[in-house]
């Protein structure tokens, strides 16, 4: 069991948790992701480290409420555990001086992209980052991205915030004003990706994205999270999670994540109906390990 | 208590034991079962128990002993059954094997120790899988767990990376020594191909349970969620956490594809995430339990492959409600690798086999959505390398076979999470853990090696038989010091 240490909504829908996982918070590198299971009959979700503390050992995690299992972790708080946590998986993000780099955050997906904008500075990179949400609320991270970026742009769908639009128009700006840049990294919504790779395909930049499709084990036994590389399968467990945002069918990736969007969606409905009575299960069952394991059990 | 036996307490004369038959498995009907998961064979009685071990014909030189690859005293744990001493059966058989609930169950023992049973050339082989089976379990129920002994403690700490068949093993013969144990799963459940590969209907999740709960007794460790290679490396474990040597027994991880056209639309399954999503995650009790599964019922399903993963996938599939389920199959029924027993179990449950049989491509709907495979007829020429007769296509019989689901179950090949991040570690052509075949011992000083990581996609039992050679010659290191 992991202990959450610390766990607050940083935006409607958005929670950062702090938990105990000394080990993978000695290994974490950017780019890196663990895979979570919150209880017995609960399935195994991947979510990216957003940073680690080694000598404190832990490891920071923001996680958006969308089905199920990340509803059910979001309504967990400081002092409630996670049955099971393993990581760091994947390759680390690439981080060498490549001269500019642009790095859009789409969502939540910001929180993903920090870790990485933050390696590549200090990577003697010129960073520039979009910053990208819905509203005004959802924008998240902006401090974090400041401090790591040599000039920050933020867009709203709704312009409640910043300059209304997206994250691909500042992008074109930046392409449009003759800004020479040598690599884009983004992470945030299938959509929000695709749109960045169409864009920048046609300049000739190359740019990575971050892919977070359905996996179970994270290790490359199972093969459920392939994605098609330039004609040809590879994982995004063990190949990926950053991928050439060129070489990828986002076609094939709609397709594939959506392979179980019926069942997910009877998940979410039992779940609201069954949310307090599950939520004090849970807690039951922690307390009754936390109970064996201080009585000398396993 | 064991007892040894020099003289016959089989009342049956000889002659007279090579008249019967042997005693058939226990089991649930064929088209009850097809609808349940719930395990296929019930086991024998104890009447059962010992009417098949009178049939034992006691040879003075038993081939049984010889063809089992971790060396089970067969004759001796028969022996004891016909004396009625059940608990001593089970002794005498944990001697040599730490997972007799197990392999009594899953081994291949037609080409083990039933395989050259002289019964078999009179009447039918002994039943000793279903004796070992049943020794197992009875022991299990019978056995007071304050009865396991601890060996005393040698000072040196073994790491064991895989909780799989040949890691439990080498962890059960490594504590008995007196050395301090310690297993790390990937996962988050123990006991690896057992567990995310085999079904229920054919390994109960409670057996491995309680056979990890005996390792757990006997002084064994287990830490789960450590991925060696990602979350510590092989380095850290010895230099950092005072290993004295570890064991490498990984499992071939990664599926392997056919690299034919649509192997990514939905509906196409490797039998790694098939069977893992099955058995590890629970996907056919959805909505019990939060895994989901594509919903089978009254769909057409095939597998493609002809070894045991391929029946245990189609099988569950059945079990899942697909209306038709087919084996496909590009050699003959001949040359498939999988347990007599599950073939045969399978044909009672109505799986149709379609032999000399290969896709070529998927074809799917405007959704991507698998909708058919286009298939073609084989027929055998040459043998290949592996001794058996190389399929070929026959020009002009392309068909397409409707399906909504496939499973891909043609082999697997190395995982390379360990090899990339254990420098000196030396490692073959296909990037499988170059391992001495007598001692299990890797390039690494204080690094052993076995089961499918060095070999390629084989059964438990050899994985198992590979745990035991790395146990003995780890243990031989830890105490000499010698490499």
């Amino acid at each position: 069991m992991f202990k959450i240490q610390h766990a607050e909504f940083i935006a409607p829908g958005i929670k950062r948790f702090v938990i105990e996982a000394p080990r993978i918070a000695r290994k974490q590198q950017p780019g890196q992701f663990v895979i979570l299971r919150l209880y017995e009959q609960g399935e195994r979700i991947p979510l990216t480290i957003e940073r680690s503390d080694p000598e404190r050992g832990t490891i920071n995690i923001v996680v958006q409420s969308i089905g199920k299992t990340t509803n059910l972790l979001n309504s967990l708080e400081t002092g409630d555990s996670i049955l099971d946590i393993v990581g760091p998986l994947g390759k680390p993000s690439e981080i060498e001086k490549f001269g500019t780099v642009v790095v859009m955050g789409g969502g939540v997906g910001t929180a993903m992209a920090y870790p990485t904008a933050a390696a590549l500075k200090r990577a003697g990179n010129r960073v520039i980052s979009i910053v990208g949400a819905r509203s005004k609320d959802l924008v998240i991270e902006e401090n974090e991205m400041r401090a790591v970026s040599d000039a920050l742009m933020i867009t709203t769908d709704d312009g409640t915030y910043a300059d209304k639009g997206f994250v691909t128009d500042k992008l074109r700006q930046l392409i449009d004003n003759g800004t020479r840049i040598d690599l884009v990294l983004a992470v945030g919504p299938i959509p929000m990706m695709r749109a960045v790779a169409d864009m920048t395909r046609k300049e000739h930049i190359r740019t990575i994205v971050s892919l977070n499709p359905i996996m179970i084990d994270g290790t490359g036994m199972c093969g459920g999270c392939r994605v098609l590389v330039d004609g040809k399968s590879e994982f995004a467990c063990v190949d990926g999670p950053e991928f050439d945002a060129h070489r990828i069918d986002f076609a094939v990736l709609v397709q594939r994540t959506s392979m179980y969007r019926a069942a997910e969606q009877q998940s979410m409905e039992d779940f609201r109906r069954e949310h307090d009575s599950l939520l004090a299960r849970i807690r039951a069952e922690q307390q009754e390990a936390e109970c064996a394991l201080q009585g000398g059990g396993r | 208590m064991t007892q040894t036996v020099n003289k016959s307490l089989n009342p049956l004369p000889l002659k007279e034991r090579m008249k019967v038959p042997r005693q058939p498995m226990p089991e649930q009907p064929p088209l009850l079962r097809a609808a349940n998961f719930g395990e296929v064979n019930l086991g024998y009685s104890e009447e059962l128990a010992r009417q098949e071990a009178a049939r034992c014909l006691e040879c003075a030189k038993p081939i049984c002993v010889n063809d089992c690859p971790v060396g089970v005293k067969v004759k001796e744990f028969v022996q004891l059954i016909v004396a009625g001493d059940f608990m001593g059966a089970a002794a005498k058989i944990r001697e040599d094997n730490v997972l007799p609930a197990i392999t009594g169950r899953v081994c291949p023992q037609e080409d083990h120790c039933e395989g050259g049973c002289l019964m078999g050339k009179k009447v039918t082989p002994l039943g000793i899988g279903y004796l070992e089976r049943f020794v197992a379990d009875y022991e299990q129920q019978h056995m007071d767990p304050k009865d396991i002994k601890k060996a005393p403690p040698s000072g040196k700490k073994v790491a064991i990376v895989g909780s799989g068949p040949s890691g439990l093993t080498a962890a059960g013969d490594l504590v008995q020594k007196g050395h301090e144990v310690h297993v790390f799963e990937a996962l988050h459940e123990l006991g690896g191909v057992l567990v995310y590969g085999i079904p229920e209907f054919r390994l109960p999740k409670q057996i491995i349970r309680e056979q990890i709960d005996y390792m757990r007794a006997m002084g064994v460790q287990f830490e789960t969620n450590v991925v060696v290679g990602k979350t510590v490396t092989i380095n850290e474990l010895m230099e950092g956490e005072g290993y004295d040597a570890v064991f490498i027994g990984t499992g071939a991880g990664l599926p392997q594809f056919m690299g034919i056209p649509g192997e990514h639309f939905n509906g196409v399954y490797s039998a790694n995430e098939f069977l893992t999503r099955i058995n590890l995650m629970h996907a056919y009790e959805f909505p019990k339990y939060d895994e989901p599964m594509v919903d089978f019922r009254g769909k057409d399903v095939a597998v493609i492959g002809g070894g045991n993963t391929a029946l245990d996938a189609i099988r569950s599939a059945l079990r899942l409600g697909a209306r038709k389920a087919y084996v496909l199959y590009r050699r003959s029924e001949a040359e498939m690798p999988a347990r007599k027993e599950e073939v045969k179990h399978a044909k009672q449950e109505g799986i149709e086999f379609h032999m000399l049989t290969a896709p070529v491509e998927f074809l799917a709907d405007d959704k991507g959505w698998l909708k058919a495979a286009r298939c073609v007829r084989m027929e055998l020429g040459e043998p290949d390398a592996s001794g058996r007769r190389r399929p070929v296509t026959i020009a002009g019989s392309e068909f397409d076979l409707p399906l909504s689901v496939a499973v891909i179950a043609i082999g697997t090949s190395a995982n390379p999470l360990i090899q990339s991040t254990t420098p000196g570690l030396a490692t073959n052509k296909r990037n499988y853990i170059e391992a001495d075949v007598m001692t299990q011992r890797t390039s690494r000083r204080g690094v052993f090696a076995g089961g499918d990581i060095v070999t390629g996609s084989a059964t438990v039992i050899l994985a198992m038989g590979a745990g035991r050679r790395a146990a003995k010659s780890i243990h031989e290191y830890l105490t000499t010091g010698s490499w």
